[in-house]
Parts: C-alpha cells; structure tokens; sequence
C-alpha cells in the first residue's frame, strides 16, 4: 500500500550527447498533485500524463537526469502554499507544474515568481495571471475564460436562441459564465448560481423546467457537473442540449455518469482524436499503458513535460540562467499534442478551440469525439490588462 | 412561477429531507441512546454508497445491491464497534470525537486503496430513470419518487420500531436509566451493538439511495454529514422524531432557498447582488433556521432526555 | 438540573505545584525558547534553511491552538468554528493591505481587535447554548464566514487573495534578517506565558469554576455570563492574530483556511496535545503538523497513519500528549 514517491533518479552516465557544460546536477521538477482532496480524480489524470512523459524521454530533460518531486497537497491552496515554499527553499526546484485548481495556482504564485521559478501550468489558466498579475514565470496551457468563450460561439452557431446558465457561487463561476455571455449573442433566460459543493440539483433543475430554454450551459466542476448531470437526466429533461466546457465532460465524468451524458456538446482545446502525430503518438502510448483514453488533463501535463525537455534542451542545460530558460519557454519550441500554438504576450497560448461531442466512437465505447473547429487561433480576453 | 412549480419543489424538498432524516435517525439515536457523537457516521453512508454502486454495477440488480450494502455495512459496522465504539461509550465527547475523526480518515484511505480515487459510476436502475407524470403535467423523476416512498417506509418502520415492540422498550429503558435497565436484566451492551448497528444501516441504506442521484466519491460522507449535525441539533438529541420534523424542515427550507430566494431577489435588487446575495443567503439558511430554533427552544424541538 | 458541560469535558485538573513544577519543568521553557531563538543562527550550517520557515509556521499555528486550547480546557466551551476567527484576522489583514496600508503591526493589532469584535458579536449569540448545542452554533457561524468569503469577489472569494509585495515591519527592521522569525517567536513566547499563568490568575479560575459548577459560580455571586463571554473573545481575539500572521508567512489567503476541515484539524491538536496543559497546543502542533508534511512525502496513502495516531492516543494516551496516561475522569 505504500507507494514511493517517484524520485527518478537515472543513474545512468550521460552520453554527452547534449550535456555539454556542468550538467552532473540534476533537473528538479516540484510537481504539486492533487492525490487526495476534491480534485483528485483529475490529480491521477495530471500524474499519469507525468509518469508517461517521463518514460518518454527515460527520466531526463533536455537529456539531463531529472528528479520529479511529486508530493500530494490535498488540493488545499494553503498547503499548495507551504509545499511550493518547501519546494523553493529545500529542494530548490528548476521548474515547478501540478495542480489542478486556479485557487491552488494563485497561492503559490507570490513564492515562485519571487524566486524566479518558472510555473508551467498544467490546468488552471487564472484570468488574474492573464491580466493584472500576468507574470513572465508563469505560462498557460489556457485561459480559464475561453473554454466558455468557445462554448458561447458554439451555442451561437446551433442556433440556440436562448439558454439558462447555471455555475456555483463564486469567482471562477462567475468568470466562466462571464467568458460565456462575452459571445453568446441568444437571450439569457436565467442565471442560476448554486452553493459550491451542492449535492442536490432538483431545486435548479425545476426552474430550468419551467423556462424551456433551447440549451443549457453549466460550469459544475468535478462532483458538482457529475450530480447535476445525473439528476437533469434522470428529471426527464435529456431533450434539452446541454453544453459545457470540456472539463465538465471528460472522460472521468463519463465514467462516473455513463449513457446519461451522451450528446453532451462540449468545448476544448484539445481533442484525443485530435490529428497531428505528436498527439497520435501520445493517445497510442496512454492506451498502451493505462488501458483508458487520455482526459484533456493528462494532454496538458504531458506536455507541459514535453515543454520543459525542449526549454531545457535549448538553454543546453543551464537552467540557473532564468531570464534565458524563460525565453526558451516562450519559445515553445516542442511538438505539442494541441497542434501548432504560440504564446501571447502574457504567456496564455494563441490556439485552436474544438467542439467535442460524446458519443460511441467505432469500438463502442462511450467518449468524447471530435466535431470541428469553433474558434481558430483564439486568443484570450485579458492580454490587454497585461503589462508585459 | 404557477402552482405546478411550487408542488414539484415541495416533494424536492421532502425527498432532500427524507435521505437527511435517513442519516440523522442513525446519528442521533447513537447520540441519544449511548450519548456518543459519531462524526464517522457519514464514512459509513459512503461505504453503503460505494458498495451498492459496485454491486449494482457487477450484477444489475439494483435490490441486491441495496441488500449487500447494507449488510456489508452493518458487518463493518459490528467490527468497529467491537474494536473502537465500545471503548468510547464511557468516554468523553472530545475523545470521540478524536477518535472517530481518526476512524473518518481511515476510512478514506481505504476507500481510496480498494476503489481509487475518482467518483465511481453508481447507475440508476433502467425501472426508473424516467421520468412519472404527476398531477397531469408534471413529468417528476420516478427516482426521487421512490426516494421519498422509502424514505417514508424507514420512518414509520422506525417508529414502530422504537415504539412498538419489546426490543424497542428494552433500547429506550436502556437511554433513560442504564443502571436501573442493567439491574433489570437487560443486557446493555448488547443494546448498543444494536443501536449502533442499526444506525449503520440506515446511513448505508441512505448511501445506496443517494448513490444514482449524486457523485460516488472519497469525501462525500463529510459534505453531507454537516447538514445531518444540522438536523439533530434541530430535532433535539437523542429524537427519532425529532429528526424527522428537523430533516423534513431542512430539507424544504434549503430547497425553498434554493428555488424561490434568487428569483424574488431578482425582482427587488440589481442582478449582481441578487446573484450574490441569493445563493449565498440559500447556502446559509439552513443555519439561520438552526440558529432561530435554538433561539426559541434551545434543547431542539423534541428533546429526547429531560 | 446538571450542567450538560460535564458530558462534554473530561476533568482536567487544576495545574499543581507539584515536584514536578520544580527543576526540569521550570527549566524547560527557557531552554526551548533559547534553541528555537538560536535556530534560524544555525540551520544554515546544518543544511536546514527551509526549516526555518517551517519552525515559524508552526510557532504561528501554536498560537492558534494556544487560544483554543483555553476556550476548550480552561473554558470549557468546544468551539467548533476557530477557524473562522483565523479567516477573520487574515482577511482584516488583506482589507487593509488592499486599500494601501503595509505595515504589519498596524495589521496584526487591527486583525485583534476586528476579531475580537466578530467573538463579542457571535459569542454574545452563542454563550446562551451550552454542549452539543454551543459547538454546532459556532460552527453555523463559521461556515456563515466561510460562504460570505466564498462569494466576496472584491477579495479573491474562492480563488484566495496573493500577496504580491510583503508586508513592512517597520522601516529598521525589515532589513534584520530573521526578524520576522523572531517576533513571531516573541508573540508566541508571551502567549505561552500567558497561557501558563492565567491558570492561576483570579480570572483564569473564575473561568474554571464555571466551567465545573456554573450553578454555584452563579449563585456565589459570579457573572458567568460576562466571564464566559471575556474568555470567547479573547481566544476569538488571539486566534485573528494568528491567522493575519499566518497571512504575512504564507503571503496568501483563501477561505480554505477557515473550512470545516481546519477547525477540526485546530480541535484535534487541542486535544491531541493535552488540553488544558500549557505544552498541549506546543505538542498537538508539533506531532501534527510535522507528520502532515513528512507522511506526504513518502507516500500517497498518508491519512489512515495520522488516524491511526489519533486512535491510539484517545485510547493509550487519554490525557494528551502532555498528559500522559493520566486517566480522564469518567463522565
């Protein structure tokens, strides 16, 4: 039951291949995960995409050993707090990526941008480190807004002429309906706001009854979407298109809803049926080893691995010279999974956002499919607050 | 807003109510009876969640698995009474809640080391995911409809129960007076097993049934376990029926919040403030409503001991 | 009609002046005060920088404890919503901060006084319950806290509230290294004192007295209401110092830090430490917070161990941690 810590240490001698300079001391990565705490569903998808990158490139970056620091934090921003200080001060990291929430992600940024520690995100995409506290340490897989912003133009384009959008009651719930109706250009006929953790959805539910909307858009996180779902399912109202930002219709919520969340449209930016090899490879080599398809989460912290081996490779090792390792990560200068990207000015990507559907794809099997493209090189809202 | 929509709130309200009542009755029974807080009740009602899902899942009959995880429960439930409660009946309040804080996180790593960390699909048996057409227009989840028809049966089993039989005379003697129902011959002890076993069975029955309708995950015991504290404090201590009014009362006024507090916001502020102002107010209701009961009666409504 | 209070407590007995008040144990907090002042000197030379700041939280965190520790056991009111007076004082800390105010001792002594008012207002409410009824009031409230910081967007709401540029000290010392450290450990020494004193002080077994016989306190003259009531605030008072010092060490603040969770997680290393004894809230943070951080680094399974640890010590250690086995009192 004990399960250790994966310090991968390669004890292998390098073959001075790309390791031209000092090189003998390790890269650290601090990866705080989310094992424990309400996202730890999505923690094992962050650490699988982790594990399966690492393997890729035999436990180097940039072909120098590298040691990933993977510690849980229970997804409780104070304690992402102290586990990124412990990070800085004791194990003096190079690089630092883990968890899944914006609340965790803004707790840790004051300690890690002051000690210059580049923070590859491997989820949260914060409105604030995209505007006002946009920081050239920190770099976005994507901007929490635009996913909804997708959505929106999506909801536009089916022809749904009003909807009822519903989030919990708080910052991020509001954002996120507020990235929606930036593009919604239909009526909204209600603005629903439910208590954050809510188990009970038939109060909400009703009222969206006695609208009638032509769709519904939700921001339910986690349990949140997958109650919610279950229970407007079950109250007969599957008629009613509901849309969602990817992370309410991944593959963890299809394997804990089932058929009930079939047809759900869905937005992203990023698709396992996604054509380009990179992400080919990358869906093949996640089947091969945990038997399941890839969630947007694990895409994203493959990458983010993928990232730092190139940024590694390009500064030839010297990961101390910060100002350098950063303009090799802005760079981007790897094969991504997304497909072709660049970084903003605030260091949030410029990239594609698909509509996903979920259906049975040709095996059977429940997941999400990949219907087209909504907003072509899209950029997110708030670069214009960022003065970088 | 028609009549219509007030009807359908209201039997939310009651079924909400019916599975919090399911929860506090084994909550306050062991409170009242053994004068022991259990705050790793709600663990139990996860295990009873997880079980059921499992088996519902394996065998796709939704009855055995209701039967399977509340017998699985209730053994569970005897082992850690053995090993633990028992030990803690004489104990004082804080150290059981130490303890049984313990037993909460135990618990959790266990779930997480047999079932893994992510929610678990529980479905919902084919019978009845439908929707039922009550009063001539309203299409209602036939679910909940049985939610609530179950939860009513445990009510009044429950009170036939504690009121009507031996056994539930010989629990009752044992709640007022100990000593003098020890002296009389009764075996306490094995009273409590069943008390307390009984209770587990409820919160396992409740975890079954709420299983379809929401997440199956670590943790679900602790979100639900607050508005169950809410509750017995309401009904009073150591009261089935109490319990009862309390969860049905919860149960409507966080629905009732829910349903009717943000609209009618809307009609008097500017839409911001009556979001935040709505959801937050329907968050805290249910404690404005303790805090008011507590207020007028500050034993709960039904104390069960003088 | 019996004070519901005693179900609730066990008997802690008055602090004795026995031989073992004597040598060792007055010696002792002279001698820890001395290794922890002299920590931050040394650790670097031993590889142990970062454990500095790790000494500093915990110091904060005892202070925390320290106050509920007195409600709990010297008071005999379990409060259930601490937490809630941390968010209190870490959010007075952030309202100041937000409208341009840096220095930390204006904050600090704000972070009292606005948490000692949020204690005299909902103790005034609470105080009137007693047992079961008095723990799940104070829990209302601080879940009523928690909710409002959840959906007040002007300071982050859920996402918390980053502190980007620190707080002063004061121009002299902010350019001591360490100085920080050393208040915190000044500000916890005093409590620590306090705590050991107030014991015997008139109010301390004031308090102590109602807390095992409120009906005689009552009748000999005492107001019980307004002792009971001085004591919620001051350890309300104490505990929003905490949580604004806990919001200058982490320079973050989010309402996780006033959850169900943390006020359980203050409850049990009250008790797990010893309640009532002076080295209680030093022991229950110490063995706690230390088992947190180091169980998370060697496995992902890290709960069931620190359950397993609250099992044993309520049946092998009734007393606590500083207390031994010493046998509570059965109720």
């Amino acid at each position: 039951m004990f399960q250790l810590k994966k310090t991968t240490l390669c004890m292998a001698l390098s073959l001075g291949i790309l390791s031209a300079s000092q090189a003998a001391e390790p890269i650290k990565v601090g990866v705080a995960l989310d094992i424990s705490g309400p996202f730890a569903a999505i923690g094992v998808e962050t650490r699988d995409g982790i594990e399966l990158a690492i393997e890729k490139l035999g436990g180097k970056l940039g072909g120098i050993d590298a040691e990933f620091l993977q510690t849980d934090f229970a997804g409780n921003p104070q304690q992402a707090n102290q586990l990124a200080n412990r990070f800085i001060q004791k194990d003096k990291i190079d690089f630092f990526t883990g968890p899944v929430a914006s609340n965790a992600a803004l707790a840790v940024g004051p300690a890690l941008f002051a000690a210059k520690v580049p923070f590859l995100s491997s989820n949260p995409g914060p409105s604030q480190f995209a505007g006002k506290q946009c920081n050239p340490y920190f770099f976005g897989v994507y901007q929490n807004d635009t996913y909804d912003e997708a959505a929106g133009v999506l909801a536009n384009e089916a022809g749904y002429k009003n909807a009822v959008i519903i989030a919990p009651n708080y910052p991020a719930g509001k954002d996120h309906l507020g990235g929606f109706k930036r593009t919604y250009k239909g009526e909204i006929k209600e603005e629903i706001y439910t208590k954050v953790g809510q188990i009970d959805y038939a109060a909400e539910i009703a009222r969206i009854r006695s609208e009638k909307p032509d769709a519904v858009y939700l921001f339910l996180p986690g349990a949140m979407g997958i109650n919610f779902v279950k229970q407007f399912v079950g109250a007969g109202l599957k008629d009613i298109p509901l849309v969602a930002p990817g992370f309410s219709a991944d593959q963890d919520v299809i394997a804990a809803v089932g058929d009930a969340v079939e047809n759900m449209q869905n937005t992203a930016h990023w698709a396992h049926d996604l054509d380009n090899a990179a992400n080919k490879e990358f869906v093949q080599a996640f089947r091969d080893k945990y038997k399941r398809y890839p969630t947007v989460y694990a895409a994203q912290s493959y990458d983010v691995v993928m990232a730092m081996d190139a940024a590694v490779r390009d500064v030839k090792g010297n990961v101390q010279d910060r100002e350098a390792l950063v303009a090799a990560l802005k760079n981007a200068n790897f094969n991504s999974v997304r497909g072709e990207f660049k970084y903003g000015a605030n260091n949030y990507p410029i990239q594609n956002y698909y509509v996903r559907k979920i259906g049975k794809n040709a095996n059977g099997e429940l997941t999400n499919i990949l219907v087209k493209t909504i907003l072509p090189n899209h950029q997110d809202a708030y670069v214009a607050e960022c003065k970088m | 807003m028609d009549v219509i929509f007030v009807f359908e709130q209201l039997l939310n309200g009651v079924g909400y109510g019916l599975m919090l009542f399911l929860l506090a009755a084994g909550l306050t029974l062991v409170f009242g009876i053994m004068d022991t807080l259990n705050l790793a009740h709600g663990s139990l009602y996860m295990v009873g969640a997880y079980l059921a899902a499992r088996v519902h899942e394996a065998s796709g009959s939704f009855l055995l698995a209701i039967v399977v995880a509340v017998a699985g429960t209730k053994i569970l439930a005897l082992l850690v009474e053995v090993l633990v409660m028992r030990r803690l009946y004489r104990r004082d309040h804080l150290s059981q809640v130490l303890a049984t804080i313990g037993l909460i996180m135990i618990a959790d790593d266990a779930v997480r080391a047999i079932w893994g960390p992510s929610p678990i699909m529980a479905p919902t048996p084919a019978w009845l995911s439908g929707p039922v057409t009550l009063l001539g227009s309203l299409p209602y989840p036939s679910y909940r409809l049985m939610l609530i028809v179950a939860g009513l049966l445990v009510a009044l089993g429950l009170y036939l129960l504690v009121n009507h039989t031996r056994l539930g005379m010989i629990v009752r003697a044992g709640a007022s007076n100990r000593r003098m129902a020890e002296l009389m011959g009764v075996r306490v002890n094995r009273v409590f097993s069943f008390v307390f076993i009984l209770g587990a069975g409820l919160a396992a029955l409740a975890g079954a049934l709420m299983g379809p309708i929401s997440a199956v995950q670590i943790g679900m015991g602790d979100a639900i376990l607050i508005p169950a504290l809410v509750v017995i404090v309401i009904g009073g201590i150591g009261s089935v029926r109490g319990a009862f009014v309390a969860a049905l009362l919860v149960g409507l006024i966080d629905t009732a919040g829910r349903a009717f507090l943000p609209p009618l916001l809307h009609v008097m502020l500017p839409p911001a403030l009556a979001a935040d102002l709505g959801s937050g107010l329907a968050s805290i209701a249910m404690y404005i409503l303790m805090a008011t009961v507590l207020a007028l009666k500050p034993s709960g409504l039904f104390p069960a001991r003088g | 009609m019996q004070n519901n209070n005693h179900a609730m407590m066990p008997a802690v007995p008055l602090p004795f002046k026995s031989r073992q008040e004597s040598g060792w144990f007055l010696f002792a907090p002279w001698l820890v005060l001395g290794v922890l002042a002299a920590f931050p000197l040394v650790a670097p030379l031993l590889g142990l920088d970062y454990y500095v700041g790790f000494v500093q939280r915990l110091m904060i965190y005892s202070i925390a404890v320290s106050s509920l520790n007195f409600l709990i056991g010297y008071g005999g009111m379990v409060a259930l919503g601490h937490a809630g007076f941390l968010g209190i004082g870490a959010y007075t800390l952030v309202a100041l901060l937000d409208s341009g105010q840096d220095s930390v001792w204006l904050a600090w002594g704000l972070a009292m006084g606005v948490s000692a008012l949020f204690a005299l207002l909902i103790g005034s409410i609470s105080i009137r319950t007693r047992g079961m009824y008095f723990i799940m009031i104070t829990l209302a409230f601080a879940q009523m806290l928690y909710y409002l910081a959840v959906s007040f967007s002007r300071f982050g709401g859920e996402d918390g509230y980053g502190i980007y540029t620190p707080l002063s000290l004061g121009s002299w010392l902010d350019n001591v290294p360490h100085a920080l450290y050393w208040i915190v450990l000044l500000i916890a020494a005093l409590v620590f004192a306090m705590g050991s004193r107030v014991a015997c002080s008139r109010f301390g077994l004031a308090l102590q007295g109602i807390r095992d016989n409120e009906v005689r306190m009552g009748a000999m003259g005492y107001p019980v209401y307004a002792i009971r009531l001085l004591a919620f605030v001051v350890a309300g008072a104490f505990a929003g110092l905490a949580g604004a010092m806990l919001a200058v060490n982490n320079n973050f603040v989010s309402p996780s830090m006033m959850s169900f969770g943390e006020s359980a997680g203050l409850l049990v290393m009250v008790i797990l430490g010893g309640m009532g004894h002076r080295w209680g809230p030093a022991l229950g943070v110490v063995v706690w917070l230390t088992l947190a951080e180091v169980l998370k680094l060697y496995t992902d399974y890290w709960h069931w161990p620190m359950g397993l640890i609250l099992l044993l010590s309520v049946f092998l250690l009734p007393a606590g941690l500083a207390g031994g086995s010493r046998r509570r009192v059965i109720k």
